[in-house]
């Protein structure tokens, strides 16, 4: 009971200093410089400077807090790729070389590319028949809130689920994880499917399409039901098929949010260590970047040099899709 | 929508492949919530979908202590039950672990030494001998028994309390409320600025905000532990505080909930927000009273967003708020059973239930906002 409280006086301490902040600054602003009363000069003066700094009033801690979390570290970050274990001597392209030499981030490279190729196409692919076929039945909205349902469960306890799933008994016992039970059902030998080499990967990967699938659908189908009839219509009275209607007429026209679903699933991809962490801890060849990143970050009192190339890598791969979104957010903003 | 009209013969393949994707989605989280509400022996020797069966189990049970002997003529017995208050069914038994099943039940086992050993159907035991029982400890059957299924909430029970979890969903609570509400608060005066106020320098803005949407995580952890650690010590507090957390959470859900809630504040009417100017109201009257209430649906789905993330993270948690029991969340907490309890599925069931709970029934509860949030801040 005593950590509840505690934990409810922080929480509200929290919440109300942030509150604090935005009503005091704006409160002291109005105060310094009045607007409702005084002489008529003094008023516009005031107004003006008051619009000139209430903005910076408002952006304040939203920027600050932008600066230290991301765009500092960013660069601090390229920084200490070129120093060693601490952080504190320079090392020059040492980091690097080791990066490029070592066995490791080649076969977490090789993993993070394979993860990048199957995820976002899998699941995308999945969303995209899911929400055609969906939208043409009565319970479409049920099955569509529980494809979408793996969303809301973390990174672990999916692990959890599907570390059950692939679960492997020797022996003659009965097999308790499903894949297992299938297999033998139909006749298989079972199989320890987290120690495979290669094929592990993809045991990992079905976790996250089986997440990721609902997002994708969920925006996809919304952009179906944005195409309008009259394409269907006269793809239908020109003779059409469905497949044909659905390559030829609908896939087209929805190609824009084909591809942000593609990208934004692809940036999660980049991310993702917890999976692996959970399942396999690395071993067995399924090493991915974000944790080979995670691992030189604490591993033997962390490596924060080589950690910091590791995360270089990410971000490389990452900055095409950052341009192509800063170009596109811009095009829309003249367009208004 | 378009076919609908047309009864096509595809229509019952759609059905037929809309279901069974369904159920491919949804068994393994059902196979996780029935195996957390089964009985742990069961759970490690039958596959879930059994569990509505009767299952046969190969057990173990010690017998009573010498003193509990008594004298019957000549021989000295020790009686009890091995299922001890539970249902069930022995099948065989035996007395050395090599050989679990070398009687038939009933029989009377004739073991070293003139001892003599008898199981009977409902679990009643005798072990019987010429001379007196000696030592502190029974001896162990082993038995085959066919089991009746069993549900309990035992290993929530047991999770709650002995693993610890009771308090990693205290923790994780704490973490989450404030590292919810703070990035909203913080956000919503930053859109409300880059949507309505004019100052220079508000295109390149909007343009780094979008850019920081996608920055990984990755990049920022080394310099911000380090900084963190500057921190804690010239403060004197550590670097691992519920502050230092919630400002994280904060400043990595800022980008998505500045995006998100410009994108909505800029849509709402200009006429609204230029009429209040005209009335004399400054900035900071027309976002709390008019901008604020108007915007309830973008806060909302953005709050869902950001719960779920924050409920969700691993890896901010182990990094800033570090992995000692005091203060895991529920997602450290978990993998670390996974780690130290990786065979006890009657554990990691019922904890990973627990941990996924909240998020569902957010999801569940609140799914429109969510979806609402989604296309908001993807389609454009």
């Amino acid at each position: 009971m005593g950590q509840l409280a505690s934990a409810l006086v922080t929480m509200i301490l929290g919440v109300m200093g942030c509150a604090a902040y935005f009503y005091g600054s704006n409160f002291l602003l109005d105060k310094i410089f009045p607007t409702k009363s005084g002489a008529a000069a003094d008023v516009a003066r005031n107004l003006r400077v008051a619009n000139n700094i209430r903005p910076w009033l408002f952006l304040g801690p939203a920027v600050l807090l932008l600066t230290f979390y991301l765009f500092y570290p960013v660069i601090d970050s390229i920084r200490l790729s070129f120093y060693g274990r601490s952080g504190e001597d320079f090392v020059g392209l040492a980091n690097y070389k080791w990066l490029f030499s070592s066995d490791e981030f080649y076969e977490s490279f090789r993993n993070n590319m394979l993860w990048l190729i199957v995820v976002p196409t899998a699941a995308t692919f999945f969303g995209l028949i899911i929400a055609t076929m969906t939208d043409r039945i009565w319970w479409g909205n049920i099955a569509k809130s529980l494809i979408f349902m793996p969303m809301a469960i973390s990174f672990v306890g999916a692990s959890v689920i599907w570390k059950f799933i692939y679960d492997f008994r020797t022996g003659g016992e009965d097999q308790i994880g499903l894949l297992n039970a299938l297999v033998v059902f139909f006749g298989g030998e079972p199989q320890t499917w987290l120690t495979i080499p290669i094929w592990n990967n993809f045991f990992l990967m079905v976790i996250l399409i089986w997440i990721q699938t609902g997002f994708a659908m969920v925006i996809l189908s919304a952009a179906l039901r944005g195409i309008p009839d009259e394409t269907i219509e006269a793809a239908v009275l020109d003779g059409a098929n469905g497949f044909q209607i659905f390559y030829k007429i609908m896939v087209p026209q929805i190609w824009g949010t084909i591809a942000v679903v593609w990208t934004t699933i692809t940036i999660l991809v980049l991310k993702v260590f917890d999976i692996v962490l959970a399942m396999t801890n690395a071993q067995w060849g399924t090493q991915v970047l974000a944790n080979q990143m995670f691992s030189w970050m604490f591993n033997g009192g962390g490596d924060f040099g080589r950690g910091a190339v590791i995360a270089l890598v990410i971000m490389v791969l990452v900055i095409p899709i950052m341009v192509w979104n800063i170009r596109r957010a811009n095009a829309e903003m003249e367009g208004r | 929508m378009i076919t609908s009209s047309k009864r096509t013969p595809l229509t019952f393949l759609v059905h037929a492949t809309v279901l069974f994707l369904v159920i491919i989605w949804t068994i393994p989280t059902a196979g996780l919530f029935i195996s957390s509400i089964r009985d742990k022996n069961q759970l490690s020797t039958s596959g879930w979908w059994t569990a509505l069966s009767t299952s046969e189990q190969r057990l173990v049970a010690r017998a009573h202590e010498p003193k509990k002997q008594v004298q019957e003529g000549d021989r000295f017995v020790i009686r009890g039950n091995l299922f001890e208050g539970s249902a069930g069914e022995v099948t065989k038994f035996g007395s050395s672990s090599l050989r679990p099943d070398e009687f038939d039940v009933g029989t009377v086992a004739e073991l070293k030494k003139g001892e003599t050993l008898q199981v009977m159907e409902n679990g009643d035991y005798a072990f019987s001998s010429p001379v007196e029982w000696k030592g502190s400890r029974g001896d162990r059957i082993f038995y085959t028994a066919e089991t009746p299924p069993r549900f309990t909430l035992e290993n929530y029970r047991e999770v709650l309390n002995a693993e610890g979890l009771g308090k990693s969903f205290i923790n994780s609570l704490t973490v989450t409320i404030p590292a919810t509400i703070i990035p909203i608060l913080v956000a919503a005066f930053a859109a409300y600025a880059l949507a309505w106020m004019r100052f220079p320098g508000r295109a390149l803005l909007v343009a780094a905000v979008v850019g920081l949407l996608v920055v990984p995580l990755q990049m920022s952890l080394i310099p911000l532990l380090k900084t963190y650690n500057l921190i804690g010590e010239f403060f004197g507090v550590g670097s691992k505080t519920y502050v230092g957390i919630w400002l994280a959470h904060t400043g990595f859900g800022l980008p998505l909930a500045i995006y998100l809630l410009r994108n909505y504040i800029v849509g709402l009417p200009r006429e609204i927000i230029e009429s209040a100017r005209v009335d004399g109201a400054s900035d900071f009257d027309i976002f709390r009273k008019i901008v604020l209430p108007l915007s309830f649906p973008a806060l909302a789905s953005f709050a869902i967003f950001q719960f779920l993330w924050v409920w969700n993270d691993l890896l901010i948690a182990m990094v800033f708020l570090g992995n000692d029991a005091d203060h895991m969340v529920l997602t450290g907490q978990l993998r670390e059973l996974l780690g130290s309890r990786g065979g006890n599925w009657e554990i990691l069931t019922a904890s990973a239930f627990i941990t996924i709970i909240i998020p569902l029934c957010v999801f569940f509860g609140l799914q429109r906002y969510l979806v609402r949030g989604l296309l908001a801040g993807s389609v454009k």
